[in-house]
């Protein structure tokens, strides 16, 4: 052993090297548990587009079909509830849809390419849980001013029936209307854009 | 005889254990005026030991596997030889946990045993409480049925509320677009595995710290302050072995007399352990009519939902377990122990636990207008409580604290 002074800047600066060195392993070596973490090739590839018949589903009717694993309902809607979408407006948060939760095709004021048909992944916007479909009138849980859509039992969100949400509830913005074309009248795949769109 | 004192000895030349059993045991000094409010540290203890003995007994059946794990829980309650009970106990265990700890944390809060020397030993016990949050709620995905999947849903989605980052890492969380297998197969991991350690970690550092300044008690006074001059022990401690050691015990069996109770007569509790909604399969596309957490976190639940906007809900229920961190530089009153606070701050106190049992009993309910408008009072009180406190507990009126434990 030396007597020598020991050279105090020299091991300063060895030990931040050799501690900055270290951290960036460390942070490379955290990397593939990360990134193993997110989902898989198999989860990734299950999200393939479906098809869906609407041919069966009568106006009033909500037919659910599993796309993602999310569900996906296809609502038919009849003609004076088309007429109450346009005059609920003021009582919605974004009732033109400017929020880019649907394809640019869709962005009307019944969410849809075929009014009758609205298309929409059945996910509220708040905290995804699935809302309930309540087309009714005025029932005595939802108040006299309930012209039909959705409620969801988890907070208390509120969406008309172009899944567009009203105002003063949690759920921040319009549930999601997915990517779907038309195969034929009554045949349509969701999960793919409409040419031209 | 000798032999025993020749292993010990053999022993303590290599691993300090009478120095352990001197400074943890036998001649830790704990105040002499413990009353009821201090069973809950030990039988906190002993419940986390039941929880681990009996899961990993649950883990020799059990399948996590989004397939079969609702049928694996079905097994182990139907054909396994005394899997029911081993199962009940897991499940009442867990509940009965959250028991323990809040009247553990209500036993701190109105003895002041967060206050100056305590603060970390507060801060360690807040990390536990939030562990044992992440705990249960993992635990509870992995039965795979209705309320697992759905509450899974909800609480993954509040991480969906942070701006910019959190859709990916909800995304990230589940490691897949909706809760699936993947996501039951990691919290399984976490569940079993990783925060068990955590926790065990966390109890270590809570017990180290408090050995090392002291237990508080009901006066609020601090027992170090007048030691015997020469044996340098505390006038007014007493060892905890053999003295609280035996009373623990007696805690110990009232609380397993209370325990299998619950296990033998009401395993479900009325819905309030084991939801009705989970004895129905994980359906993804149907949401139960009526969502509620159990009734551990029904007080956060409550705070989510009075706020009428996604981000600042989830800010809210998350600023209302942070704020508790804090509470060791929040009270600035010169007494510890509700014995000497003055009326403000018992009033306060009352109106404060009022708002914590309201919401817990207003999360359990559905969110109708004049409860959501209620949750909304009971969440200022709430909040209240800990933002107004340096002040309240300032001009509080306080009693003069005697310099030693009154006989």
């Amino acid at each position: 052993m030396s007597n020598q002074q020991v050279d105090r800047s020299k091991r300063r600066f060895l030990v931040a090297a050799t501690t900055a060195m270290g951290g960036v392993a460390g942070v490379a070596v955290l990397t593939p548990f990360v990134m193993s973490m997110l989902p898989s090739e198999r989860a990734k590839a299950a999200g393939a587009p479906v098809e869906a018949d609407i041919g069966k589903v009568e106006p009033g009717m909500l037919l659910a079909i599993e796309w993602q694993g999310k569900p996906v309902w296809i609502v038919n809607r009849t003609k004076e509830t088309l007429a109450t979408l346009a005059k609920i407006g003021d009582k919605l948060v974004d009732p033109n849809s400017d929020v880019p939760q649907q394809p640019a095709y869709c962005k009307n004021t019944d969410r849809s390419i075929k009014p009758e048909f609205l298309v929409v992944v059945g996910i509220c916007t708040h905290l995804g849980c699935s809302p309930t479909f309540r087309p009714e009138l005025a029932p005595a849980d939802l108040g006299p001013d309930w012209v039909g859509g959705w409620f969801c039992p988890c907070h208390g969100s509120r969406y008309d029936l172009a899944a567009r949400v009203y105002k003063n509830v949690p759920a921040p913005m319009n549930m999601e209307v997915p990517p779907y074309k038309y195969l034929t009248d009554t045949r349509i795949i969701v999960g793919v854009d409409q040419k031209g769109a | 005889m000798s032999a025993m004192k020749n292993l010990v000895g053999w022993i303590d030349d290599r691993f300090p254990l009478t120095a352990n059993w001197k400074a943890h045991l036998s001649e830790y000094y704990a105040p002499k005026n413990f009353n009821f409010w201090y069973f809950f540290g030990s039988l906190a203890l002993l419940v986390l030991v039941i929880q681990i003995l009996t899961g990993i007994f649950l883990t020799m059946n059990y399948k996590p596997d989004a397939a079969l794990a609702f049928m694996s829980v079905e097994y182990i309650m139907r054909d396994v030889e005394w899997g029911w009970l081993i199962r009940y106990m897991h499940s009442t265990g867990a509940s009965m946990f959250f028991v323990v700890v809040y009247l553990h944390m209500f036993r701190g809060l109105i003895y002041g045993s967060y206050r100056k020397p305590r603060e970390l030993i507060w801060v360690f016990g807040m990390m536990i409480y939030l562990a044992l949050m992440a705990e249960a709620f993992m635990g509870y995905l992995l039965p795979w049925g209705q309320m697992s999947f759905w509450g899974a849903q909800v609480i993954i989605s509040l991480f969906g509320a942070i701006p910019f980052v959190g859709d990916a890492l909800s995304l990230w969380i589940r490691g897949d677009f909706v809760v699936s297998d993947a996501t039951l197969n990691r919290f399984f991991a976490f569940h079993v595995i990783a925060l068990p350690l955590v926790l065990v970690g966390l109890v270590a550092a809570h017990i180290i710290a408090l050995h090392e300044v002291g237990s508080n008690n009901p006066e609020g006074i601090e027992i170090k302050k007048h030691k015997d001059p020469v044996t340098h022990i505390p006038l007014d401690g007493i060892p905890f072995h053999p003295y609280y050691s035996v009373k623990d015990i007696v805690g110990v069996v009232v609380f397993l007399m209370v325990f299998s109770a619950i296990v033998f007569f009401a395993p479900e509790f009325g819905g309030w352990f084991l939801e009705p909604d989970n004895f129905i399969p994980a359906n993804p596309f149907k949401t139960p009519e009526h969502i509620v957490p159990l009734w551990y976190f029904t007080p956060f639940y409550a705070i989510l939902r009075a706020v009428p906007d996604k981000f600042l809900g989830v800010v809210g229920m998350g600023a209302g377990v942070v704020i508790m961190f804090f509470l060791p530089w929040l009270d600035r009153s010169k007494v510890k122990s509700i014995r000497y606070r003055g009326t403000l701050y018992k009033s306060i106190l009352t109106l404060f636990i009022i708002s914590f049992i309201g919401l817990g009993y207003l999360g359990t309910q559905p969110a109708t207008p004049v409860f959501t408008n209620i949750a909304r009072v009971l969440s200022v009180i709430y909040f209240g409580f800990f933002i107004f406190m340096p002040w309240y507990t300032k001009i509080d009126k306080t009693k003069p604290v005697p310099e030693r434990i009154p006989e």
